[in-house]
């Protein structure tokens, strides 16, 4: 149960590994279940879903957008974790669920743990939770049910400090690629490779996955070569956007990223 | 020091950092770094300089003859009005700004609402020769047209936000956004006491000038530094932070925060967060917000751009719990009654934020020999256009 999943998913040394991003409640309410499902058909290694927020600092317009819908589509936290549930029935691979804070709060810390680990979900991402408060408060709670916490590490992190973050995280570190907000971008800069290259080369306890600004094969694989896999979240849900038929998009989309 | 911020940054249950990692350095090197720079005194004499020559400080403490007779105390104004560029928020900005130099930071950004304290960094910033964005709604845009364009002339680039209800929580966002693209060679000022720590300290300090000077102008003019009452309005609550910083620890002043009350408190158009706020996490602190049971933050209403905010800064949150401040508010209607009768009877036109801060002077009871200061944040001619406007309910 819960951690177990992604305990051994990341256990055996994995390479190449891709997480997909996407929002809940979006394109429309009930699509939650339905676009996980065509993930693991398709070949995703780990399913990512946003808990939407009306004020995604850390966001850009894409994920923004995206948030926005699904709110006003009645994307609600109880809502969420039925669909998690109904999702864990079909499929099998590691899911993540990543806010902000505050409706996690509202929903009652030890509650949402609970309820999400009861519906099978495996681990959060809660960008704006600080390490300290963290540890002195919530982590005890997150322990209990069984659940992965996966922190942030940026390329303006501290090596002491992402020492700190490879002792607290569980499963995995999310490294963000660049500093900025979620959005498809360019490729790599030579700053961004060096910044994989640092980080690969402290020979951290726990993988990482690079997240933001990953949008197609290049940079997927660019990212493979130092990380254990890449998470991909505005490219993506930019995609379920766009196409008129959303569970081939998603195979097609999966593919183009990670050949079979 | 029951008021102070402690070493985790946090007044009582509210505070703290709540950034995500990309915002942690900048956040951190200010934290371990405001003290040292406040407290240098080639700092200082630099702020108190600046703050005397460009700012026009000390502000008078206007003793209100008419008004005092009207309502049968004795009431001061705090002319905070008659700042440099027509606020309290250039007291942070000057502070803001020469902090930036020292960290080294050649660019800086804000966040705006009424755009008094996107004027006020315009203002630092051409003064200093620094490059100078500013978000702003877009909503707030079309409200606040002249302030738009004095930023404009000052040289500075205004930025929509498009995002919410366009107002000021969303230039707030898009103020983060910006600062984590852009984090090693930018400073952002925000213009209140919200935020993450140690931002609600800082600016507290540099808007702490007000009461510093209310003491020292009430030990001249009424032989002793403390008022019976002070009164102020909170937005995020940074001119209220100045008039109450030096009285905090003084239980025997009575402390008066005015929220904005728009439509009435529950009319679903307000901005009165100590009513309608639980706890919760926006722009990076622990505070009272104003939310949905889902934990999503509520749009709030105000006919002044600058109350417009959904949320009040932690020390408030922590003033509030404890009862050292008792919160109150005023609607839309009272305030620009307050703001008309100010007009009326002393001469000056305030702008509407302060008018709520004056519009609780008629719901409250003082003595004959009572010394009530109230802290009259700005002026009103950015507002005008919404006095032109308004029209008193008895003339409908
Ligand atoms: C004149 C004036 N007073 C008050 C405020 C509210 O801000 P604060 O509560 O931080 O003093 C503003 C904000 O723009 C303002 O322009």
């Amino acid at each position: 149960m819960g951690a177990e999943r992604l305990t051994e998913l990341f256990g055996q040394n994995p390479s190449g590994l891709l997480s997909v991003f996407y929002t809940a409640g979006f394109p429309q309410l009930d699509d939650t279940v339905q676009i996980g499902r065509q993930l693991g058909a398709a070949g995703a290694d780990l399913i990512e879903i946003g808990i939407p927020f009306s004020d995604p600092i850390a966001d850009g317009p894409v994920i923004q957008d995206s948030n926005k819908v699904a709110l006003s589509n009645g994307m609600t936290v109880p809502k969420l974790l039925d669909q998690v549930r109904e999702l864990r029935n079909t499929v099998s691979i590691p899911v993540i669920l990543m806010g902000y804070l505050n409706p996690v709060l509202q929903y009652g810390f030890d509650r949402f743990c609970k309820d999400a680990s009861d519906a099978g979900v495996d681990g959060l991402i809660l960008p704006d939770l600080p390490l300290d408060e963290y540890e002195s408060q919530y982590r005890e709670t997150v322990d209990r049910y069984k659940l992965a916490l996966i922190f942030l590490v940026s390329p303006t992190t501290a090596e002491e400090r992402i020492r700190r973050i490879d002792g607290l995280t569980t499963g995995f570190i999310y490294a963000v690629a660049a500093n900025s907000t979620t959005g498809a971008r360019q490729a790599f800069s030579e700053e961004q490779v060096q910044y994989f290259q640092r980080l690969k080369n402290m020979k951290l306890k726990h993988p990482f996955l690079i997240g933001f600004g990953i949008s197609d094969h290049p940079s997927f694989t660019t990212a493979c070569q130092y990380g254990a896999g890449a998470i991909v979240g505005s490219a993506f849900i930019g995609m379920l956007k766009n196409s008129g038929d959303k569970l081939q998009g998603i195979e097609e989309f999966v593919k183009s990223l990670k050949p079979a | 020091m029951k008021f102070s911020v402690d070493n985790r940054g946090y007044y009582g249950d509210f505070g703290g950092a709540y950034v995500p990692e990309m915002l942690h350095p900048n956040v951190e090197e200010l934290r371990t770094r405001y003290l040292e720079i406040l407290n240098d005194e080639g700092f200082r004499e630099e702020f108190y300089g600046l703050l005397h020559d460009y700012v026009g400080r000390p502000t008078p403490l206007f003793f209100a003859s008419r008004l005092s007779d009207h309502y049968k105390t004795r009431i001061y104004l705090k002319r905070e009005d008659l700042c440099h560029t027509g606020a309290h928020k250039i007291n942070n900005t000057i502070g803001q700004i020469l902090l930036a130099r020292r960290l080294g930071k050649m660019k800086i950004i804000a966040e705006t609402g009424a755009g008094q304290h996107g004027v006020a960094t315009a203002t630092v910033c051409a003064l200093m020769g620094m490059e100078c964005t500013v978000y702003m709604g877009q909503l707030d845009m079309e409200r606040q047209r002249p302030n738009v364009e004095r930023m404009r002339i000052l040289g500075a680039t205004v930025v929509p936000a498009l995002s919410g209800n366009m107002t000021l929580k969303d230039a707030t966002n898009e103020a983060l956004r910006h600062w984590i693209n852009r984090p090693t060679d930018t400073h952002y000022i925000i213009g209140s006491v919200v935020g993450p720590h140690p931002y609600p300290d800082m600016v507290a300090r540099f808007q702490s000038v007000i009461s510093e000077e209310i003491q020292k102008q009430l030990m001249q003019k009424e032989g002793n530094p403390y008022p019976d009452t002070v009164i102020a309005c909170v937005g995020g609550g940074s001119n209220a932070a100045g008039a109450f910083y030096h009285f905090l620890e003084d239980e025997h002043v009575q402390l008066i925060g005015v929220e904005a009350a728009g439509k009435g408190v529950d009319s679903g158009h307000s901005a009165a967060t100590t009513v309608l706020g639980k706890p919760g996490v926006i722009h990076g602190s622990k505070t009272l917000l104003m939310q949905t049971a889902d934990g999503q933050v509520v749009e709030p209403y105000s006919i002044s751009a600058g109350l417009d905010y959904p949320g009040i800064g932690p020390l408030h949150a922590h003033l509030f719990q404890t009862g050292r401040v008792s919160f109150q508010h005023a609607t839309d209607d009272e305030a620009m009654e307050a703001g008309l009768e100010l007009s009326r009877m002393e001469g000056i036109i305030p702008a509407i934020e302060s008018a709520h801060a004056l519009a609780t002077l008629k719901k409250n009871q003082f003595d004959p020999d009572d010394v009530v200061v109230v802290s009259l944040s700005g002026r009103g001619d950015k507002d005008l256009e919404t006095y032109i406007g308004w029209k008193p309910k008895n003339d409908e």
